[in-house]
């Protein structure tokens, strides 16, 4: 247990005014390590995602990221640029709604291939072969390369934003409610290819869902927030199985059984 | 002879915040520890909190008091004031588990399932699926079912793909929670037969079988979890 965390939080806030986005939020995640974010709209679970993935500054507290190069690095203190650097080359961002995340008026293959230019991948062939296998690890056809996002349904639009996001390499992927919106059977499929891909990629991931099935299914930990703050933490079977905090009792009495 | 697994002074009791916060005392002063190589049992009747023990054992609920104390690695962790990242690199390396139930993945093919704890381990997928195979087949588990994922099996085939699953890995210690509760007897044999070769192999086993049978096949004692009543120990 002497390897290092990929990134540190540590009493993390986020006020709107009076009002508290999140507050005094601390963990760690280490490579390979999916977190889920559970809690109802308005626990300040995105707040916290958007201020992790630095879309947002916190108000006060501290979050460290370990460089490629093992250095630990402040988030906020980083420039703009170093921080959009990141967001481009070592992280992903998967939002609820993919229209957020992709370019509707190009191609499938061009929105894959974008970030690999954004990276410095200068080779046609080469960008549109890296493309044609991530389209098909998140089971799209090839003979949609060309089409754009637009003539897609919900459920490949979603797997394309995902390919968009993993086609570099990245060590960390945020993801909100990424199977938001999306019919079960699709929702199903997809949680089986992001399953795949984080274990086989060994990514770290911080999932922001309401949904605790996803929550099972995709992460081996798990915080609830409620009102800002983190009521209850730990093993996600643990939070699940055996829950502590009345909120979080509340929450896992309220699962419909199928 | 090693003992990979020590429990002391163990309680475990639930709040329920939903129902004005009262406290349902589960278990209190559970003290017992498994030897390499034996196989234990927890016995008593339904509702005594033999699965509950189980599943503190696992990192799975949490604990009050007492200490359980696991060789892990090269050193000793005391599995209730474990960090979550510490219980998961004890299950992945340390303890293994045979649930009652399998918690069916969409998609998964049933060989997949079974060869997954091996592949966490770092084993070769394919080497992880040829082993798996080996179980399933051992287990009378058609090979036409291999590729399909277990959510529409029967109980007794869903738990034939848990048991392939829990036995697959060279866990030092295995816990079973009832695993032979929905098989047929010729299944059942085969489970006795993977447990004695788990015992030969030096696997310290800690089950819950309300099967007399194959309790008098595999038990080499039974520790008897009424002694452990939380109502028998004065507040």
């Amino acid at each position: 247990m002497s390897d290092e965390p990929l990134l540190r939080v540590s009493a993390l806030s986020k006020f709107y005014g009076s009002r508290i986005g999140c507050e005094s939020v601390s963990f760690d995640l280490w490579p390979g390590e999916v977190l889920a974010v559970v809690g109802e709209s308005g626990s300040g679970k995105t707040t916290l995602l958007n201020c992790l993935s630095t879309r947002l500054l916190p108000s006060s507290g501290t979050a460290s990221y370990r460089m490629r190069d093992g250095q630990f690095r402040e988030l906020y203190r980083m420039s703009e640029a170093e921080r959009r650097f990141l967001m481009r080359t070592d992280w992903g961002f998967v939002h609820q709604n993919p229209a957020d995340g992709l370019r509707m008026t190009v191609s499938a293959g061009a929105n894959v291939g974008e970030r690999l230019m954004a990276v410095g991948d200068r080779h046609y062939g080469k960008i549109r072969a890296t493309a044609v296998d991530w389209l098909s690890r998140v089971e799209i056809d090839d003979d949609r390369i060309d089409d754009e996002p637009r003539a897609f349904s919900g459920g490949m639009r979603q797997r394309l934003q995902i390919a968009r996001n993993l086609v570099t390499g990245p060590r960390l992927v945020f993801m909100d409610e990424p199977t938001g919106g999306l019919d079960v059977s699709v929702q199903a499929r997809l949680l089986d290819l992001l399953r795949g891909l984080v274990t086989d990629l060994g990514l770290a991931a911080i999932v922001v869902t309401h949904d605790l099935a996803v929550a099972r299914l995709l992460s081996q930990r798990m915080m609830v927030m409620k009102d800002g703050r983190v009521v209850e933490s730990g093993l996600t079977d643990r939070v699940l199985d055996d829950p502590r905090a009345p909120y979080t009792q509340l929450l896992v009495s309220s699962i419909l059984q199928v | 002879m090693a003992t990979p697994l020590v429990v002391s002074d163990v309680a475990k009791s639930f709040t329920m915040h939903l129902r004005d916060g009262i406290k349902l005392p589960v278990v209190a002063g559970v003290s017992f520890s498994i030897r390499s190589g034996e196989c234990a049992v927890l016995g008593g009747p339904s509702g005594a909190g033999k699965s509950s023990i189980l599943k503190m054992l696992y990192g799975n609920y949490a604990v009050d008091e007492g200490q359980i104390i696991v060789q892990h690695e090269d050193g000793l962790i005391d599995l209730a004031t474990a960090s979550p990242r510490t219980v998961l690199a004890v299950r992945r390396l340390t303890i293994g588990y045979v649930s009652q139930f399998l918690r069916t993945v969409p998609r998964v093919s049933a060989l997949d399932v079974v060869a997954e704890p091996l592949v966490e381990r770092g084993e070769d997928r394919d080497v992880a699926r040829s082993k798996g195979g080996a179980l399933l087949a051992q287990l009378n588990l058609p090979e036409k079912l291999w590729a399909l994922p277990p959510a529409t099996f029967s109980g007794g085939e869903q738990q034939r793909v848990n048991i392939a699953r829990g036995f697959i890995t060279e866990h030092p210690i295995l816990l079973l929670d009832e695993p032979t509760a929905s098989l047929d007897a010729r299944n059942r044999d085969v489970v006795i037969a993977l447990i004695a070769a788990k015992k030969a192999a030096g696997v310290a086993l800690l089950g819950i079988f309300h099967d007399h049978d194959v309790r008098e096949a595999v038990a080499d004692r039974v520790i008897d979890v009424t002694a452990f009543a939380a109502g028998k120990i004065a507040a």
